[in-house]
């Protein structure tokens, strides 16, 4: 069944033949929530659409969310409202985010939501009918709109019927289902095609048939997701292998922010098969403790100097604010994500973790059987499945697991283009919107704010174009063919197992460039990169080009590649801590470096260059819903001089 | 702590195949999917297998386990004896790609004959109220991953193709359900799961139920109400046989 490759040259001629093609005015690089929300705005302003999946149309990596979709629709306390959301996400962010991007989302979430409604979502009801909105990290009012533990599969669900109902609106008008919504699933986009400086179309194989195909289109939407996978211990699909990152990058536009990264606290540490799955917040949010191997809850012995007075110092405190917040401190197992990630990983690595090398959950002597199981199903029958473990018999092992990026393409906050003209990004793959660190629940309102955004600036962006669209070189595309069957030519010549490459470069990252951070560390892991970016460019791959994982994995490594590149040498520039980025050199927070922007472009291949950028001043009347006292903690002196306060023309506080 | 597992595989494509058997190891904890994995890294780079979340979330790595159509993800190798042979193949009710690969282009197919939500005119968004006791019916249905292991078992389509054309499967008939019992759908959908998604063909055996990863009673909370309720319109025997004999909704047991 295996077909030998008998010369490279004659079957990329073979191959560039026999090219399928196709024309539309938008394509989506990826089909989860920010691709679907963007293909659907693009359709509905009169756009024909291509949607490019690599899983199938259903499968995107927004069925995993949990929690929930964060918008101040105020259903549960009403004062709640835009400019609270607003000020928790600069605050979650560490106020290095793109506080324009924080403002259109915290404006429009709301919206986004009662659409979905709209759609045929079906969100947990208040007691009056509502949507019924959670507590979580960092919001201060319950905030989260949400489906039980399932609120991502809500999600993607939803928009993939809405999806479907415009095809069946398609197909009453032109009698074609995808006449103006077609999606392309198990297809890989390989490269982005430019002709003058603008995006033409792209480049991408079918998965199943291993056959190419060329999309003609002058705006493309990266919708890809994050990196995850670039590390041992993830809570990240096979999906998030950085492809948009890396497709924008060598398109020619920039990422920023690409230094912070988010380490969920807790995820599952065995057994190996589910390592890094995630174990949600909620389990410490209903009374679950953390404790080392001397049964220690060690979390009292980290709770940082700007925490002290909002935290309990004694077990008998932190357990009374289960049933008394008002009167008591929450308990430290509380702290934000960032600082429980960093805890445990000090206990193991002081040699009091659990046998598997992480620590103990324990909600087993804190609640009872029934309790647990009616409070948290999900955790339950995942230990139960997964782990053969009883969650209301005995502890969990949980330890921090790579979680979400926080970097991406750097983009204009209101139409989501990147440097590129015709390129846009939304959702995890564009950079700028939670800063250095993002608040859990704001990242599903982020897919469906700037899903829709991404969509109406590329349609805006083709409308502008009239006829004059790029075209695509036929010397671009024969190059495309060319890249994309190397890794068979390398047979010959004895390169390596791609999995073999890609389980290093994860190894590299995470003992590296993980959690905590250190200068000689981040340079051995530059150093190491290099050699693997000569390897990555020879693995072999066997066989076929139909459904081949091998070969499938060795083309997307050429980005996890790239990607890594950015995190480690970010991470080695930026020499503070903040929200997602942890340096052991300098421990410290520095304001100095807040409105310091990292930016990468490519050098080539896989080398990339990095320049420091000035962030925008906040707006004044943005900056002003903040206190000043609060804001000395994060800006300089002088950065400050326009705020109310400072001026004497304090108006009070906004609501 | 690990042992050598004997696995037999099918690998093959739309034209031919076989079972090939491999030697393999096993750690302690691990699922069918890690061993598929571990195939993948060693001796067999280029085997296929369809997979994404490997969280029991996305449905996606649906094969069959010795016989049994299930997660390869959620099915863990302590649930079979070491010396025991574990012989995993595709959907066989969809048309095989490669390897563990199947077509399932039948199912997105049939969702897209199931005419969408219907908005209620009238109502703008963020204006819409349900009782949560009324959304909790449809929500149960919308726990659905996916996965199609219901249809791939459903006898209806499992050998008989002939039957694909007027049959939606267990997971679309029960998408009709659940539009169905949205409190604010404005279709009437009862007439169209009878004639046109084949709503008859069902037979109430539960197989679907059995299969389903997400525990959704499909033939009972689903199925059968959607029976009684297009049963208004029209004579279903079984639905008739079913209340006789006390199968109906009120005394169904889970």
């Amino acid at each position: 069944m295996t077909d030998p490759i008998e010369s490279p040259a004659v079957e990329a001629e073979a191959a560039a033949a026999e090219i399928e093609r196709h024309d539309y005015d938008v394509v989506v690089i990826g089909a989860g929530g920010a691709g679907l929300r963007a293909a659907i705005e693009a359709r509905l302003l009169g756009k024909r659409v291509a949607i490019i999946s690599k899983s199938l149309f259903g499968k995107a990596h927004t069925v995993m969310a949990e929690g929930g979709c964060a918008a101040s629709m105020g259903n549960v306390n009403p004062n709640d409202n835009w400019m609270v959301h607003y000020r928790d996400t600069m605050r979650g962010g560490k106020f290095l985010n793109n506080w324009r991007m924080a403002e259109l989302h915290a404006k429009e979430a709301p919206d986004r939501v009662w659409e979905l409604e709209t759609y045929g979502a079906l969100f947990d009801r208040t007691k009056d009918g509502k949507i019924s909105q959670r507590n979580f990290g960092g919001h201060t009012y319950p905030r989260l709109a949400h489906v039980g533990d399932r609120t991502g599969l809500e999600m993607i669900r939803t928009l993939q019927q809405k999806v479907v109902s415009l095809q069946q609106d398609d197909f009453k008008a032109t009698g074609d289902y995808e006449s103006h919504i077609r999606v392309f699933h198990e297809t890989t986009v390989t490269e982005l095609f430019k002709t003058d400086g603008r995006i033409a179309g792209c480049f991408a194989y079918y998965r199943s048939t291993g056959k190419f195909v060329r999309f003609d289109a002058p705006a493309v939407v990266l919708a890809t997701g994050g990196v995850g996978k670039s590390y041992q211990v993830t809570s990240n699909s096979w999906e998030y292998t950085g492809d948009g990152h890396a497709l924008a990058l060598r398109a020619g536009a920039t990422l920023i922010n690409m230094e912070f990264l988010q380490f969920h606290p807790t995820g599952m540490v065995w057994p190996p098969s589910v390592k890094g799955i995630l174990v949600t917040e909620s389990v410490r949010g209903d009374g679950g403790v953390l404790r080392n191997s001397e049964g220690k809850r060690f979390m009292f012995d980290y709770i940082p100097d700007v925490f002290k007075e909002q935290y309990a110092t004694t077990e008998e405190e932190g357990d009374r604010w289960y049933t008394d917040a008002d009167n008591n401190r929450r308990p430290p197992e509380l702290l934000p994500r960032d600082e429980v990630a960093r805890a445990i990983n000090s206990e193991v690595k002081a040699g009091r973790g659990s046998p598997h090398g992480g620590v103990f959950l324990d909600i087993a002597s804190r609640l009872s059987a029934e309790e647990i199981q009616k409070r948290l199903p999900s955790m339950y029958h995942q230990f139960k499945e997964l782990a053969d473990v009883d969650i209301t018999k005995e502890p969990m092992e949980v330890g921090p697991t790579c979680h979400y990026v926080m970097g991406g393409v750097e983009v204009d906050p209101d139409t989501a283009m990147s440097l590129v003209p015709g390129l846009f990004a939304a959702g995890e793959v564009a950079g700028g919107m939670h800063g250095s660190n993002r608040l859990g629940g704001n990242s599903l309102s982020d897919l469906l704010v700037f899903g829709r955004r991404s969509g109406a600036g590329a349609a805006a962006y083709v409308d502008a174009l009239v006829d004059v669209r790029p075209a695509v070189a036929e010397a671009d595309v024969d190059e495309a063919v060319k890249r994309a069957l190397l890794p068979f030519s390398s047979a010959t010549e004895g390169g390596e197992n791609p999995f073999v490459v890609q389980l290093e470069l994860q190894k590299t990252m995470n003992d590296l460039v993980g959690i905590i951070r250190k200068a000689d560390e981040m340079e051995q892991a530059l150093k190491a990169l290099q050699d693997l970016a000569v390897r990555t460019r020879t693995v072999t791959v066997e066989g076929h080009r139909e459904f081949n994982p091998g070969w499938h994995l060795a083309l997307d490594l050429r980005n996890m590649l790239l990607v890594s590149l950015c995190v480690a040498k970010a991470a080695l520039e930026r020499q503070e801590s903040r929200g997602g980025h942890t340096r052991d050199d300098f421990p410290v927070m520095d304001a100095d470096w807040r409105h310091v922007l990292l930016v990468l472009s490519a050098l080539g291949e896989d080398n990339v260059e990095l320049v420091r950028q000035e962030q925008v001043p906040m707006r004044p009347e943005l900056l002003d819903l903040f206190e000043l006292d609060e804001l000395k903690k994060y800006y300089t002196g002088e950065e400050i001089g326009g705020h109310r306060a400072d001026q004497g023309l304090d108006k009070g506080a906004k609501a | 702590m690990s042992h050598d597992q004997h696995f037999r595989v099918w690998r093959g494509d739309s034209d031919k195949g076989e079972l090939v058997d491999y030697p393999v190891l096993v750690n302690e904890g691990e699922v069918v999917l890690d061993i598929i994995h571990r195939l993948q890294q060693t001796e067999a780079q280029d085997l296929a297998v369809r997979w994404n979340c490997k969280a029991g979330k996305c449905g996606s790595c649906s094969v069959e386990i010795n016989g049994k159509p299930r997660l390869a993800c959620m099915t863990r190798m302590s649930t079979f004896d070491e010396d025991e042979v574990i012989t995993v193949t595709p959907l066989r009710t969809f048309p095989v790609i490669r390897d563990l690969v199947t077509d399932v282009s039948f199912n997105y197919t049939k969702a897209r004959e199931v005419p969408s939500f219907a908005p209620p005119e009238g109502v703008a968004p963020g204006e819409y109220r349900m009782a949560q006791v009324d959304v909790e019916r449809s929500q149960e249905f919308r726990k659905c991953i996916e996965c199609y292991l219901c249809q791939n078992t459903c006898h209806v389509v499992r050998d008989h193709e002939e039957n694909k054309e007027n049959f939606a499967g267990p997971r679309y008939l029960m998408r009709i359900a659940e539009l169905d019992m949205h409190p604010l759908d404005a279709a009437d959908r009862k007439e169209a799961a009878q004639e046109e998604h084949g709503l008859g063909y069902c037979n109430i055996t539960k197989c679907c139920t059995e299969v389903c990863p997400e525990h959704i009673k499909i033939t009972d909370n689903a199925l059968i109400p959607l029976k009684e309720r297009v049963v208004d319109r029209k004579y279903d025997p079984l639905v008739w046989l079913g209340n006789k004999i006390g199968i109906g909704r009120k005394s169904a047991k889970s």
